[in-house]
């Protein structure tokens, strides 16, 4: 599938975003007045700031409030509504603590719920397709839930649960990766079941609709990012699970270095979702040529 | 509401015929030229004339070669556009409402007033058969060219979809699924018409007929290519000219 920054964008930094909202939710850490005003600012500003960037793919914006209009049979829409629900509970529990020194325990909750709700609605737009065999699995609402939650506690500054977590959302990210490989040849979507014509004997393509490329091959065949996969997801895991954990269990704490942590954090999840998105294959691919065995398989 | 309807009245859609489709995209540019000037937004292009046009289209024509285990390979030629499924995947994932199927005949649309471009049905059809417009920014699909089919201002035997209309071959038929009886159903019946893709689960309308068997390659011995080429003296106004141009 073709990374488009803004989606990416929107994956990563609403994830984190409603992640330290789920904390915050929960009163991890307990903050009132001016620290809990810069605690949802960040929130916020993360939540917000992705959610607006993945209006920027949309070809009319404008028309963007009918997406919550489906709630019923649509993940895209859910998501919608889940993240609007968690933003407002949030700043009306964000206001108690601003303004009123006071912890509204109860909407805190729901805060947390709608917050983590979001994430797992995100996740399974993209868990639905099974268009893209790698993505649809239960392992992608656990990817991002697990992403969501290990840069909540990070942002949230809590160390004791930010260190395992991360090593949880690093795990999951290592399992993801390896299994992922597999799921296009184990969902059986072969060009043989693409035409129907595999029964008669090896498939392949001969000719291309068309010299050009087109919105298919532009949007859901993307080739180019797959060489450099390895050494990526190397780097990748390293900033986003190894080199934080380092920080926050083997150094003495202090602000700069969780700062550091936190921009790793986000850095190696940058990587990780720019190849979530340039290593799936989706099937219609195969119509023109792409992920086909090599010769010797055929 | 982007829920898919329980059943349809009927199930309209193509047979397309792989043994006689010949590969002349006749019917992709009929379908251009028809859903440019009519129904919705024009199909557009992006960069027509320049070094790298492109544009968007509801019909494409592939080709693949199958290799049997023995005999000769053999090329097909594969039209391919909106197979109206039973089960369309790009309808429940449609965020706005924009995408639906008729209850009356089953035919997938797009309400192009409330799209918002987002292109999640396109993501979600493994059949490629949804184009974003590049120059409108809503996405086009197959209409069945429902303008057409119902449209009482047009002479009867144009009342269905501009690819089958303008098809030379006679690969394209359009009917109704949904009745055991139609032309599209006794052919799929008697030609074992496939599904593509099942193990997606889409359940498409659209049948594909596939290739009758071939007649078996003519068995030639094993030394005809070593046999002298017969090369005959020409005779009568050949032979003439023949001679006449030697000796020039």
């Amino acid at each position: 599938m073709h990374p488009a920054p803004s989606i990416i964008v929107f994956t990563v930094l609403s994830g984190l975003g409603f992640g330290l909202l789920a904390f915050l939710g929960l009163g991890l850490p307990v903050v009132t007045g001016w620290t809990a005003l810069v605690f949802f600012a960040i929130a916020y500003l993360l939540a917000v700031g992705g959610l607006a960037a993945s209006t920027f793919h949309l070809g009319h914006p404008e028309r963007a409030v009918l997406a919550l209009t489906q709630w019923r049979s649509s993940w895209l829409s859910r998501e919608g509504v889940f993240a609007i629900a968690a933003l407002l509970v949030m700043a009306a529990y964000g206001a108690g603590l601003v303004f009123f020194q006071a912890r509204w325990t109860p909407l805190g909750w729901v805060g947390t719920a709608l917050s983590l709700a979001t994430v797992f609605a995100t996740s399974m737009i993209y868990a639905q397709l099974k268009t893209v065999p790698r993505w649809h699995h239960w392992s992608t609402p656990v990817l991002f839930v697990a992403y969501a939650v290990a840069g909540g506690a990070l942002l949230a500054g809590q160390i004791a649960l930010a260190a395992p977590l991360l090593l949880v959302a690093g795990a999951a990210q290592l399992w993801v990766w390896q299994v992922g490989d597999t799921r296009l040849a184990a969902s059986g979507t072969t060009l043989g079941t693409a035409t129907g014509l595999g029964g008669r004997g090896g498939v392949r393509s001969f000719e291309k609709p068309h010299t050009g490329p087109n919105y298919l091959t532009k949007e859901m065949i993307h080739i180019v990012g797959r060489r450099h996969a390895l050494k990526l997801r190397i780097i990748g895991f390293l900033l986003l699970t190894v080199v934080p954990w380092l920080i926050l269990v083997v150094l003495p704490f202090s602000h700069a270095l969780a700062g550091l942590a936190v921009l790793s954090h986000i850095a190696g999840a940058f990587i990780a979702r720019w190849l979530f998105f340039a290593e799936a294959e989706h099937v219609v691919g195969l119509y023109y040529g792409a992920h086909a065995p090599p010769p010797s398989v055929r | 509401m982007t829920s898919l309807p329980k059943t349809t009245e009927k199930r309209l859609g193509l047979a397309i015929d792989l043994d006689t489709c010949v590969g002349c995209h006749a019917c992709v540019t009929a379908c251009k030229g028809w859903n440019t000037e009519n129904y919705g937004a024009p199909l557009a292009d992006a960069d027509p004339y320049g070094a790298a046009p492109e544009g968007a289209f509801l019909n494409r024509i592939h080709s693949f070669e199958v290799t049997p285990e023995a005999g000769p390979a053999q090329l097909v030629h594969f039209p391919k556009s909106c197979l109206h499924c039973d089960d369309a995947p790009c309808v429940t994932v449609c965020p706005t409402g924009a995408s639906y199927k008729r209850v009356e005949d089953g035919i997938v649309l797009v309400n192009e007033s409330a799209c918002i471009g987002c292109g999640l049905c396109a993501w979600a059809c493994p059949y490629g058969a949804r184009e974003m417009d590049p120059a409108e920014k809503v996405m086009k699909k197959c209409t069945l060219c429902v303008d057409r089919i119902y449209n009482e201002a047009l002479p009867e035997e144009d009342r269905v979809p501009a690819c089958v209309r303008t098809c030379p071959a006679g690969a394209r038929h359009f009917g109704d699924f949904g009745d055991p009886d139609s032309t599209v159903s006794r052919l799929a019946a008697e030609r074992g018409g496939i599904d593509l893709m099942p193990e997606q689960g889409t359940r498409p309308v659209n049948q594909y007929l596939p290739p009758r068997p071939r007649d078996a390659a003519p068995d030639l011995d094993v030394l005809s290519p070593f046999l002298a080429p017969v090369a005959e003296e020409p005779k009568g106004f050949l032979g003439w000219l023949d001679r006449t141009l030697d000796r020039l």
